[in-house]
């Protein structure tokens, strides 16, 4: 991996490009990022940089996060994550990454982020199981079936869909496409969604399908 | 919002037809065949607008051939070079779909002629 950034969901808008066609665009405000510490084979058995993501008040910040940024000598940040990129040695402690400096229009991007909570929801919401007729004296209606066979296996097999708790999961979408890199206002267009709300936090790294 | 507002900004066309629904209109359109670029034109009478900001679209109905052709145009995609406003039409209400089950003399808007073109 290559390239690494972390940032907030804007919201999504289309822009058109050049040969005029409408392209749908998730607005990300991505970086600027601050390396707060570099791990190396030596000391730590692998290479990775560690960077820290939006400012936050010196208050919030509980002490071991304060010393790792007073340590980098950068300002306290709210989120911290740990990237292991191909060449850690172009990076050095305390320096700020931007947006323009890690992506270019055309690159093709993983995004993760976590999806939007749904609550507790049936089965036919969480996995698109069928439901049975509504009307026609039916009292099947959007239950989750039969649990299983009768005596023979006498249990219920495990990863039987039931329903449960849906979405705030970890999402990743791959293979997105870069459409447009905003050095000036810090921001990256996206080709198509991207996982969570807006103002949640993603992922940002190079497509693992290239 | 704001941000995105900003990015929109710059796609959005400054100078705008001032398009309104039942009006009959010429839609230039730029067709690329191969490498070269020419302008179509598109006739018809606007049966819906919908969307803002650069979302904004209108639907433009012709008769070709005694078949009805409907097109949506992206009001400011670049491809629409330019939309001039033949006549205006007197019209009661904000979408015209009642139009396609009209057929001859009868699937026309009547004209208003007290309306500015501009």
């Amino acid at each position: 991996m290559n390239k690494c950034m972390l940032g907030t969901k804007i919201g999504m808008t289309q822009i058109f490009n050049e040969d005029g066609t409408a392209v749908p665009v998730t607005v990300i405000k991505a970086g600027p990022l601050s390396v707060v510490q570099k791990k190396t084979v030596e000391v730590d058995g692998y290479s990775a940089i560690k960077v820290g993501y939006e400012d936050m008040s010196e208050k919030r910040a509980n002490k071991p996060d304060k010393g790792q940024f007073e340590k980098a000598g950068v300002s306290v940040k709210k989120h911290m994550k740990e990237f292991k990129l191909e060449d850690c040695e172009k990076f050095s402690v305390g320096q700020e990454i931007k947006v323009e400096e890690m992506f270019t229009a055309g690159d093709a991007i993983d995004i993760s982020g976590i999806s939007k909570g749904k609550g507790f929801q049936g089965t036919v919401k969480r996995y698109g199981t069928n439901r049975g007729r509504m009307t026609h004296g039916s009292h099947y209606h959007r239950g989750p079936g039969s649990m299983s066979a009768c005596s023979d296996p006498s249990k219920v097999f495990k990863g039987k869909r039931l329903p449960g708790h849906m979405g705030f999961d970890k999402i990743t979408v791959q293979n997105l496409s870069v459409v447009k890199v905003d050095g000036e206002r810090g921001l990256l267009l996206v080709k198509g969604a991207v996982p969570g709300p807006r103002g949640g936090l993603l992922v940002i790294e190079e497509t693992v399908k290239a | 919002m704001d941000l995105i507002n900003a990015i929109e900004q710059e796609y959005l066309k400054q100078e705008l037809p001032k398009l309104r629904i039942g009006d009959y209109v010429k839609v230039h359109v730029k067709v690329t065949e191969g490498n070269r670029e020419r302008i179509q034109i598109f006739e018809g009478t606007i049966i819906a607008m919908r969307g803002t900001g650069i979302n904004r679209a209108f639907t433009v109905r012709r008769l070709s051939f005694g078949v009805g052709v409907e097109r949506v145009f992206p009001l400011h995609s670049p491809k629409v070079a330019d939309v001039e406003i033949i006549r205006r039409g007197k019209i009661r209400r904000a979408k015209l779909y009642y139009l396609r089950d009209r057929v001859g003399k009868a699937a026309r808007v009547k004209e208003d002629l007290r309306a500015k073109l501009k």
